[in-house]
């Protein structure tokens, strides 16, 4: 079991680190002395924080709105806050290029409406890429926040006005510093995922240069070695980050333990109240629009949409093309079993390493810990280049394996990709499992196989189900460690949009990212249906 | 005819007995030296305040820890390296451990399932052995929707379903509300009787252990103290540390003189009748006596009974009072009193009553 992880999750990001001094200081030395990737290293860092603010500042406010005030439209704007995270990475990037766009729908119609010549804005470089961040991301800050502000105990706050403290003083001294946790924690998650990401910055870059894409301009290049410092320097800065917000939140001893509850306050002002509604309307369509943009287009016949506003010509070409040419069809199938193969994988090897931490104590259950949860903390293009550096050839003896260029190299990239979080949803599991449950099954004659498939796995199903689901959904869309080891014959869903795009076919490519949509709603509603008829 | 678990001939699994157990967890001796014997049908109970080794030792018991040294046999075969899923002992845990995605009659049929015992069968056995703890409609119901009575009865009857061979039983009554706990404190010796193999159990409550078990393990930072019928341990305490676990009493200096102790409050002598454990020596050099709040009578004022003290609390025990008196030379003692009109700081005096009080080494 943890042979099976240090081959799959340490070796490859060590072969990294030493193929980067493979010269000694030499490839480290040409990326200090190259400005190119000083630029990239800068550019990630303020990419990630301005993503990490930009969340906040979207995310905050309206958890608060949502879970503090009640106005007309409310339930409307729950419903949909959380709809970006439900769009594949590149579909996201996709939806707003149509969308914003340097011959989008909003950039052309403001451009019409007030005459312009050009378009009012060019989506493009650090603005840009922030802005579909801020769209993407902001959803762990809403979620965590809300969760927060749902366990926070009302008595708190009546507490502190009892001790007569105002409405701005309670913000400051009681809710602000009980939610710091909640914020900290959802600022992490975004700050890794804007460092690691690479669709935005790939297709909004222009030439722009982030760490991510330099790496995979560099293996194109042939340069591994600098590609190998760059994916050091690229690992190096998430663990850093990591380690920034770990001690940043260091002091905090206390949870927010309580059931709480509170009732949300009716907007008494009438002025406030329509303001808010009209509010919350603007923000409902800008959530719900590149979804329906992506729709849209995905009827519009290729080729036909050049200066006009909206599309002018309609089919259902672009779908029946899909579904009847075999070249076509292919990246669908070849997603969808790898993200099944991968899936599979997640689920017996997680299920194995969360059963050992939460239930077994031996010598290695610190580092077992330590590498299910390891991937997270890596940005995907540096476990991408991991893995291309060292399955490139056959040496069974020093554990390497031919399997770049072949169909398994993908499948196997999700598989870690997806690890930490299969873990982690199926320790969570277990670990409301009371652990005398084991012992009463073995006390009353029952086989180690037999407590696992009528104590354990039961328990440990709910877990199994959301990692599962997660993972698989994570894995058909994936588009990071895909692009940088990808083949013809096996490119995924996300592989051909992007190759759709740059032959300026609209149109399919948002058929092919509808599609997607539509296969990450089969398997939610497949595992709610299998979760129920389980429960 | 039920198929539920039937009493056996005395002797068929044989004593249940732990020879010199000792485990430790790093520098901690969590159990040390342990010995004792559990016959068929007889009731043991292990008691002591958390962190004496009680759960531990019944864990090893059970097969779930290792000891460091020591054995554990049943019938005179060692147990000790067997698995507990192969000795065929059944176990009600502390919490009960029902598995809660199954329904009551799975649970009690859990066992049985492992034995391979096909599921008409087991279904039927498991119908009876709820019967058998006036479940008998309970089968199909979720874990989730019993009290907490009724869940300990599940568990009771899903380690009796498989016919075990000892029955060991971690705290069963910890998690039951008062009332309840005294009415299953019968159901439960009336139905450990009728299975007729050793049990062994757990808890921290005396008066569980006084009213369930034929005979009690007091165990001390993982020793035990003494192991003896109830009435032993209540009369002739082994110890100064049993005698203030064992029925609360009050321990205060003497001279030992044989069948008598002298005993000297306040400078007033009183020679009284004594008992002493087993093996106990003749003379007990550094010799206390145990005063329990019912061997003591009390008076109001100073002068009715020989020592004299100061009441310093007072307790409504329902039905009698209890004070707390200060005598004096660091002694306090409580004493058990039908009088209601004496308060906080009133003076009174008190004296033993006629019977024989523990004497113990200090």
């Amino acid at each position: 079991m943890i042979a099976l992880l240090v081959w799959a999750v340490i070796y490859p990001n060590a072969a990294v680190v030493a193929g980067s001094f493979e010269n000694g200081l030499g490839h480290w030395r040409e990326f200090w002395a190259s400005p190119a990737d000083h630029e990239a290293l800068i550019t990630s860092l303020v990419i990630s924080v301005a993503s990490v603010f930009a969340s906040l500042a979207i995310g905050v406010p309206l958890a608060f709105l949502l879970g503090r005030f009640e106005f007309p439209g409310r339930r409307l704007l729950r419903a949909v806050a959380t709809l970006p995270a439900a769009l594949p990475p590149l579909v996201g990037v996709i939806a707003f290029l149509f969308l914003y766009g340097e011959s989008g729908l909003v950039t052309r119609a403001i451009q019409r409406a007030f005459g312009m010549s050009e378009a009012p804005w060019q989506l493009r470089g650090v603005g840009a890429i922030v802005f579909v961040h801020a769209y993407t991301m902001y959803v762990y800050v809403f979620l965590f926040v809300s969760a927060g502000l749902e366990r926070f105990d009302s008595s708190l706050d009546e507490a502190a006005s009892g001790l007569g403290a105002n409405t701005w003083q309670r913000l400051r001294r009681v809710t602000i510093p009980l939610l710091m946790p909640a914020v900290a924690g959802s600022a992490l998650l975004v700050f890794m995922n804007a460092l690691g990401s690479f669709s935005a910055p790939y297709v909004f870059g222009g030439g722009l240069r982030v760490l991510s894409t330099q790496i995979l301009n560099s293996k194109t290049n042939g340069a591994m070695g600098l590609a190998y410092v760059e994916t050091t320097v690229l690992a190096l800065s998430a663990v850093a980050g990591l380690a920034l917000f770990r001690w940043l939140d260091r002091k905090r001893k206390y949870t927010l333990a309580s059931k709480g509850g509170r009732a949300r306050r009716a907007i008494r002002s009438r002025k406030v109240q329509v303001l808010t509604t009209v509010g919350a309307a603007i923000i409902v369509i800008a959530l719900v629009l590149p979804h329906l943009m992506v729709i849209l287009v995905s009827f519009a016949r290729d080729g036909s949409w050049t200066t006009q506003v909206l599309p002018p010509e309609y089919t259902f070409e672009n779908y029946r093309r899909l579904f009847s040419e075999a070249e076509l069809w292919r990246p669908i199938t070849n997603s969808v079993s790898m993200a099944l193969i991968a899936t599979g994988a997640n689920l017996v090897v997680c299920f194995l390493a969360a059963y050992l931490i939460v239930f077994r104590k031996f010598g290695g259950r610190r580092f077992l810990e330590l590498l299910v949860a390891l991937p997270w903390a890596i940005p995907a293009t540096a476990i991408a280049l991991g893995l291309a550096a060292t399955f490139n050839r056959n040496d069974p003896l020093t554990g390497r394996v031919l399997l770049v260029g072949t169909f398994w190299i993908l499948p196997l990239a999700y598989f870690i990709r997806d690890t930490p979080l299969v873990s982690s949803a199926v320790e969570s599991s277990l670990r409301q499992m009371d652990a005398s449950l084991e012992d009463a099954a073995r006390g009353l004659g029952a086989s180690w196989l037999m407590t696992m498939r009528r104590v354990i796995i039961p328990a440990a199903r709910p877990g199994l189900v959301a990692g599962g689901l997660l993972a698989a959904v994570a894995a058909v869309g994936e588009f990071v460690a895909s692009v940088v080891l990808y083949t013809h014959a096996n490119r995924p869903i996300s592989m051909e949009i992007l190759a759709q795009l740059r032959a300026l076919a609209f149109g399919t490519a948002a058929a092919y990212s509808v599609l997607l949509i539509l296969l990450v709603l089969l398997m939610t509603l497949a595992a709610r249906s299998f979760e129920e008829r389980l429960a | 005819m039920t198929a539920a678990p039937q009493a056996r001939p005395d002797g068929e699994s044989g004593a249940l007995a732990l020879e010199g157990i000792t485990r430790r967890f790093g520098d901690f001796t969590a159990v040390d030296n342990v010995s004792f014997q559990v016959g068929p049908g007889e009731l043991l109970a292990l008691v002591g305040a958390s962190g004496s080794g009680k759960t531990t030792t019944l864990r090893i018991a059970a097969g779930y820890e290792t000891p460091d040294s020591g054995r554990v046999t049943l019938g005179g075969a060692d147990l000790t390296r067997v698995p507990p899923e192969r000795r065929g002992f059944g176990m009600v845990f502390q919490h009960y451990a029902l598995f809660p995605h199954m329904s009551v009659e799975n649970n009690v049929a859990f066992g049985l399932e492992a034995r391979g015992v096909n599921k008409v069968d087991r279904l039927i056995k498991a119908r009876a052995a709820l019967a058998n703890v006036g479940l008998e409609r309970a089968g199909d119901r979720p874990i989730q929707s019993l009290s907490g009575g009724e869940q300990q009865r599940v568990a009771l009857a899903r380690a009796l379903v498989i016919e075990p061979k000892a029955l060991l039983l971690d705290e069963p009554l910890s998690n039951l509300d008062p009332n309840l706990r005294e009415t299953m404190r019968d159901d439960l010796r009336r139905m450990l009787r009728r299975v007729g193999v050793p049990a062994l159990f757990v808890t921290h409550d005396q008066e569980d252990a006084f009213a369930i078990a034929d005979r009690i393990a007091l165990l001390k930072r993982g020793r035990v103290l003494q192991c003896g019928t109830p009435e032993e341990l209540y009369h002739s305490p082994a110890s100064r540390e049993v005698a203030g676990f064992i029925g609360r009493g009050v321990v205060v200096p003497a001279i030992d003189k044989g069948a008598t102790a002298e005993v000297t409050i306040g400078g007033v002598k009183r020679e009284l009748p004594v008992t002493r454990a087993k093996d106990a020596p003749p003379k007990i050099e550094n010799a206390f006596v145990v005063m329990r709040p019912n061997s003591i009578e009390m008076s109001k004022g100073a002068g009715v009974f020989p020592w004299r003290g100061k009441v310093v609390n007072r307790r409504f025990a329902g039905g009698v009072e209890v004070y707390r008196v200060e005598l004096g030379e660091g002694i306090t003692v409580d004493v058990e009193s039908q009088t209601a009109d004496v308060h906080e700081g009133d003076n009174v005096s008190v004296a033993p009553l006629k019977r024989a009080f523990p004497l113990v080494a200090g």
